[in-house]
């Protein structure tokens, strides 16, 4: 131990620790992007389905049909407090949970089985998994298929006959889809529009005087065309949920028998028989329909596609904003106002606006833009449909407003820092060739600061994209009943409420019934978050890392 | 000579002219334009502020009021012995001693009907008493000791605005048009509570005190109301003043000419306690909303408060709670809010008092603007309180007292609220029940966030100053270029992932693993220095390629191996230090409190998402040190640490300054962390096992609830501005430590 104690006078320990803090937080950084990666990714590979022979000692054999979810170690001591009763030796006990959904039997997804019970573990080629509308995942076999209540005779190939039912139900649920969601909303939204003019006609009258017998005459004859339509698609959603609910699928899950609508079914696949190419196509199709598809099942299933519109939609309209308005701040008090120590003051107070917590931004957005102004506007264009708000709650415009706001000084910080990296003498060459100010600013400075300008929009967005507190007070909701972005007049709604990732991820992950069941989807949701915002921050940094290399060049001529 | 350009030049001057005006107005116009977009999105933004200031100035606005004389209705003179207001504001009733009821508008005082209660020839009314919980519920007290309960009402009937009779008054017996009997003599005071069809009425007639107490319950086939009731009834030993019943009907107080409460058990009417408030005679007693606070006024203009507290043995205590500014004069009568708790006091010298219990404060005093006021009532919201006078004089006063419960000693000190057994700091603001008293102590909210922030700067600090030591000054400049950025990335992870994660799985991971993690506080730098001395003494390290500055990639595996193994150590540890779990320990022996998610929890994710903030600022000034500076003290002999230690920390250190106070307005604003991976229990409790509310989290659970414009919605955006006025201060701390170094920078 000799180098010992110079080792440690040459304070070389403390460089080492320094190096750790490093590793520490790189492992930190990565182990968090690998947490998301694995737990997300992970849930829509085809996980095979066993079949569990369960025994308690001395106790009767059940059998649990399911896919493994997680496994734990435990303290002895808790399980034994909580009633399960084993041998004393024993301190750490392994445990399983596994998902044997079939909610609708047995009124829970989850169960938790200690290793030590296990008996038997197989896997069945002939075990079905089912994605079904209600009730989450089915587990089971397949006994036969009942077409109009009478039961088929065996197939030779029952699985071709059942993937061949299934894509009929499918293309049929298809069609229900577009008609409620497309169609009957559009009817409906234009009746309600109807309503509310019929309202501000009546409401705009002078007491005595009676509403024109011909703007009356024609919502009237709008009404009732639109009242025609609504009936006709009513026609023929009544036809299709009979041809929906043709089929249905005898299933035995744990000895019984069970009927399952077909028209309840939205994929059924059987892991067991999988190959992995097989594997691979179906897991590309779920990871597909997760971010293609609406919600099901108060947002414990199904996809987010309404989260990623909302978000898109949301981060797009703040861009809208927040760039015209931040390059104009940032070149006013960079080119135009007099730099004394109130333009140094403003500078500052800007900067540190930066820092100040999101969810401030939010009151203000609460309070001024909704209740304020929101309520104002509603008093004077939208009285018809008082008492309900319009623009006087939370909303994608207020919403958007309120991000741009809150990233106005990362906009500014940036598009000045561009601008303070051009030469002066580039400034001053424009001038001595006669150029006026605004046209040195408009062909020769703006353009060599626009990767500032675009670095601090991304920038913007990612944070825009990634920012939830304020959101949760101006507008975003667990579940928007219709899309802000659809083919009615005026087409962009922005008085609507919108469904945002961070959100979905804070609701589902907190607020939701079945945490467990749903916990897969926010991880791959948190994963498509991420993957957004650091996708952004990269475009980023590669922008302001070709923004010095264009004046380095610059410098060196 | 045609062709020539000189030819042509007067008309292409005149167009250059005119090319050159132009150029001239858009110039100016760009110049407007942009001066005043940039002047008013700046604006904008300090607009911010200045809402915030404005939402929450009516807070501490203290209260006003105008009189407003109604009118005289001289039929009016002396019998006055009640009056109601109803909900709208806009309709009034009033009670005479004879029996007669007048309904009447307001504020014209327009008549609508005149009724009369079911009384006997001759029957005379001395007192009535209202109901605080069941609006328009009535025990009117007769000169011969009888007690007939009513319960009156407005219907309005729709659609006939401008019809004279648009408005019929009701009034119901629900317990029968007969009187019930109490006393031989007249009835002097009266106290009346229905709650969950439960009836308590207290009646004083001389020394007499008679109580009714029962059940009721509502025959469903013929819609009557059944009474299930006893009478009891008890000669007091002192002369009476004033009377109360507790909401929950567990007590009776009566006060006495002694300055004393005096509290009766029910329904045996035994005495259970004598509290001596003053010692002038008390002269009015009142309950308040929510049935358990009492007031009392005295003789000598003074106004007390009192309610039952939960002493050592289990027994409820009545205790005077607090005094408050008294009235000068004799107080006669004392008339509680109906929806917060508040009450006036009237005394002697005609004056009004109005107060507020928790807030234990005169939000004002008035002189009353009728003569001898034989009756007050308050109109549900408390915007006005009507008063007639002996003269048949009517009037009112219109009182502005929108948030008298905020005051800053309610906000930031141990207030008493009732059913609680002392003074304390309580965030609750609201409750299913509509007689809740809201208690709006944002002490314990400012006590979470800095919690939070103490316990992030906890974890954040250390790792990030000594991460961006090493990457400013050791580390490889390769390396350097792709570690900055990488640790940069982590800012950009959107903080609801990171509470996501610390909620759904860092929090059962740690109570799962909690030896585990204290475990690597010990094994990570152990076994990090163990490795780094074999590392350096091993002849294979000379022959690496990258000696020096290269260590973190060399780390990265050893800590990952490292704490799988603190992980595999934690059971042994913990048996060995312990004897069993550690989070069993920490409950039995420590007798310490443990939430899944707890402070620790918090203070990891926060951390993660304040290090790359406090390294980016810290690892720049670092590197920014000249390095003249350090090569200067390499060679005159010192070590790398040393010259590190001594030359570039102290040269740097405004600017690692700047970053932590960053990192710190970070951490306290911070909301989705703290909102997902703590209970949001607003705990006075600095125990890092138990969770926390912080103010942000706060905002965000309680702004979408609040009713705009009411006193919580304004205190939630009182704490926001505290946490804007906190953060924007601690920003530009650092703003200007760090434009100070840059200057030092400038100079070296």
């Amino acid at each position: 131990m000799k180098p010992l104690k110079p080792w440690i006078a040459s304070g070389a320990p403390w460089i080492w620790l320094q190096a750790a803090a490093v590793a520490l937080s790189l492992v930190l950084v990565f182990g968090v992007i690998f947490l998301l990666a694995t737990r997300g990714l992970a849930h829509f590979w085809p996980a095979p389905v066993e079949e569990w022979v369960v025994a308690e000692d001395g106790g009767e054999q059940r059998v649990l049909v399911g896919q493994l979810h997680r496994s734990e170690r435990v303290d002895a001591e808790r399980l034994r407090e909580a009633g399960v009763t084993f041998p004393e030796s024993e301190r750490r006990v392994l445990r399983h949970l596994l998902k044997t959904g079939n909610r609708d039997l047995t009124g829970q997804d989850f169960t938790w089985v200690l290793d030590r019970e296990i008996r038997s573990r197989a896997r069945p080629d002939n075990l079905l998994v089912l994605d079904r509308t209600r009730w989450g995942d089915f587990y089971g076999r397949l006994a036969g298929i009942r077409e109009d209540g009478i039961l088929l005779p065996p197939a030779d190939n029952p699985w071709g006959e059942l993937d061949q039912r299934l894509e009929r139900v499918q293309g049929l649920r298809a069609r229900i889809d577009e008609l409620e969601r497309g169609e009957v909303g559009s009817v409906n939204y234009r009746l309600e529009r109807l309503r509310l003019e019929e309202l501000s006609l009546r409401q705009g009258l002078a007491p005595g005087e009676a509403v024109s017998r011909d703007a009356l005459a024609k919502i009237e004859a709008e009404r009732s065309e639109l009242q025609a339509a609504f009936d006709g698609f009513s026609a023929e959603l009544g036809t299709l949920y009979a041809e929906i609910g043709r089929d249905r699928l005898l299933m035995t899950a744990g000895g019984t028998e069970v009927e399952i609508p077909l028209g309840e079914v939205v994929d059924a696949w059987r892991p067991n028989t999988m190959t992995w190419r097989e594997g691979l196509v179906h897991y590309f199709g779920r990871i597909w329909a997760f971010v293609s598809e609406p919600p099901r099942e108060a947002n414990t299933a199904g996809g987010i596609f309404p989260a990623i519109f909302g978000t898109v939609l949301m981060v797009l309209l703040m861009s809208v904003f927040v760039t015209p308005l931040g390059v104009l701040a940032a070149v006013y008090l960079h080119e135009y106002a007099t730099q004394g120590w109130l333009t140094r003051l403003v500078r500052i107070s800007v900067h540190n606006l930066a820092g100040v917590p999101s969810i401030v931004y939010g009151v203000f957005g609460l309070g001024f833009f909704v209740y304020v102004v929101g309520g104002g506007i509603d008093r004077l264009f939208f009285d018809e449909a008082l008492p309900s708000p319009t623009f006087g709650s939370g909303g994608l415009f207020w919403a958007s407003l309120t991000l741009a706001l809150l990233t106005m000084p990362v906009v500014i910080v940036s598009t000045e820092e561009g601008l303070s990296r051009i030469p002066r003498a580039l400034r001053e060459g424009s001038l001595a060739l006669g150029a006026t100010r605004w046209e040195t600013l408009w062909r020769t400075i703006l353009p060599m600061a626009s990767p500032g300008i675009l670095t601090g929009v991304i920038l913007a967005v990612a944070r825009a994209a990634g920012e939830v507190a304020p959101l949760m007070l101006v507008g975003v909701v667990k579940m928007a009943p219709a899309l802000p972005l659809d083919g009615d007049f005026p087409f962009l709604h922005l008085d609507r409420k919108f469904m945002h990732l961070g959100f979905h991820i804070y609701d589902v992950g907190f607020q939701s019934p079945n945490v467990e069941a749903a916990r897969p989807l926010v991880y791959a949701t948190a994963l498509l978050l991420v993957l957004i915002t650091l996708l952004l921050n990269l475009a980023a940094i590669g922008m302001r890392n070709r923004l010095r290399e264009r004046y380095r060049s610059l410098e060196a001529q | 000579m045609k062709n020539h350009p000189l030819a042509r030049l007067p008309a292409e001057h005149r167009q250059t002219e005119r090319i050159q005006a132009l150029r001239g107005r858009k110039d100016r116009a760009a110049r407007w334009i942009i001066t005043i977009g940039g002047i008013g999105v700046v604006a904008a933004m300090l607009l911010i502020l200045a809402y915030l200031v404005w939402v929450v100035l009516p807070l501490f606005g203290g209260a006003g009021a105008s009189v407003e004389v109604l009118g005289q209705r001289p039929a009016w003179d002396g019998g006055t012995r009640h009056l109601a207001i109803d909900e709208r504001g806009d309709l009034a009733l009033r009670f005479d001693d004879q029996g007669g009821v007048d309904a009447f508008r307001l504020p014209g005082l327009e008549s609508i009907e005149r009724l009369r209660l079911p009384l006997a020839e001759g029957r005379r009314i001395t007192a009535i008493a209202a109901d605080l919980h069941s609006q328009g519920f009535l025990a009117a007290g007769l000169d011969d000791g009888q007690v007939l309960l009513l319960r009156h009402d407005f219907e309005r009937l729709p659609g006939r605005p401008g019809v004279a009779r648009d408005v019929v008054t009701e009034l119901t017996f629900p317990y029968g048009e007969a009187p019930r009997h109490f006393a031989r003599t007249a009835i002097d005071h009266l106290a009346v509570s229905e709650r969950d069809g439960r009836l308590l009425v207290a009646a004083l007639a001389g020394r007499r005190l008679g109580v009714e107490a029962g059940t009721s319950r509502t025959d469903f086939l013929t819609g009557e109301t059944l009474l299930d009731s006893q009478f009891q009834g008890v000669d007091l030993e002192f002369p009476p003043a004033g009377l109360a019943v507790d909401g929950n009907h567990r007590w009776v107080y009566v006060g006495d000419d002694g300055g004393r409460l005096h509290r009766f058990d029910l329904p045996g009417l035994e005495p259970s306690g004598v509290l001596a408030l003053g010692e002038a005679p008390l002269t009015a007693v009142a309950g308040l909303l929510g049935g358990v606070s009492v007031v009392a006024g005295d003789a000598s203009g003074r106004v007390f408060q009192a309610f039952p507290v939960r002493g050592d043995d289990g027994a409820f205590e009545l205790r005077l709670i607090r005094e408050f500014e008294g009235m000068g004069a004799p107080v006669t009568d004392l008339l509680p809010e109906l929806r917060r708790r508040g009450f006036v006091a009237v005394s002697d010298a005609g004056r009004v008092g109005v107060y507020h219990s928790t807030a234990g404060r005169k939000v004002l005093e008035q002189p009353l603007p009728v003569s001898d006021a034989k009756a007050l009532a308050f109109a549900p919201r408390a915007e006005q309180l009507l008063a007639v006078g002996g003269d048949g004089a009517v009037a009112r006063l219109l009182i502005d007292n929108p948030h008298p419960e905020a005051t800053v000693s309610t906000l930031w000190r141990k207030t008493w609220y009732e059913n609680y057994d002392e003074p304390r700091h309580i965030w609750q603001s609201t409750a299913a029940n509509v007689d809740f008293e809201p208690k709006f102590s944002l002490a314990p909210l400012a006590l979470g966030t800095l919690k939070a922030a103490l316990f992030a700067m906890l974890f954040a600090v250390p790792l990030a100053l000594m991460g961006a030591t090493y990457t400013a000054v050791f580390m490889a400049p390769e390396l350097r270029r792709k570690v900055k950025p990488a640790v940069e990335l982590m800012a950009a992870l959107p903080t609801v992932i990171l509470g996501f994660l610390a909620g759904l799985w860092l929090a059962p991971f740690i109570e799962q693993h909690l030896a585990g993690l204290f475990a690597m506080l010990l094994v990570l730098p152990l076994g990090l220095l163990l490795f780094a001395f074999a590392w350096t003494h091993t002849p294979f390290r000379r022959h690496a390629p990258w000696s020096r500055g290269w260590e973190p990639v060399v780390l990265v595996p050893v800590i990952v191996a490292l704490m799988a193994l603190s992980l595999w150590l934690a059971e042994p540890l913990e048996l060995w230090f312990f004897g069993r779990d550690l989070r069993e320990w920490l409950g039995q022996v420590a007798g310490v409190g443990y939430d899944q998610r707890n402070a620790i929890v918090v203070g990891i994710a926060m951390g993660i998402s304040v290090v790359p903030l406090i390294f980016s600022i810290a690892e720049d000034a670092l590197h920014a040190v000249p390095t003249s500076l350090s090569d200067g003290s390499l060679a005159l002999g010192a070590t790398r640490w040393q010259s590190l230690l001594w030359i570039v920390l102290p040269t740097a250190s405004p600017g690692i300054f700047s970053g932590l106070m960053i990192g710190l307005g970070r951490a306290v604003g911070e909301t989705m962390i703290v909102l997902m991976a703590t209970g949001n229990t607003p705990l006075m409790s600095w125990n890092p096992f138990e969770g926390m509310r912080t103010l942000s989290a706060n905002i965000a659970i309680e702004m979408p609830e609040s009713s705009v414009a009411g006193t919580h919605f304004r205190v939630l955006f009182l704490s926001a501005l505290v946490l804007f006025v906190f953060t924007f201060i601690v920003n530009t701390v650092a703003e200007v430590v760090r434009q100070r170094l840059r200057r030092r920078y400038a100079s070296l």
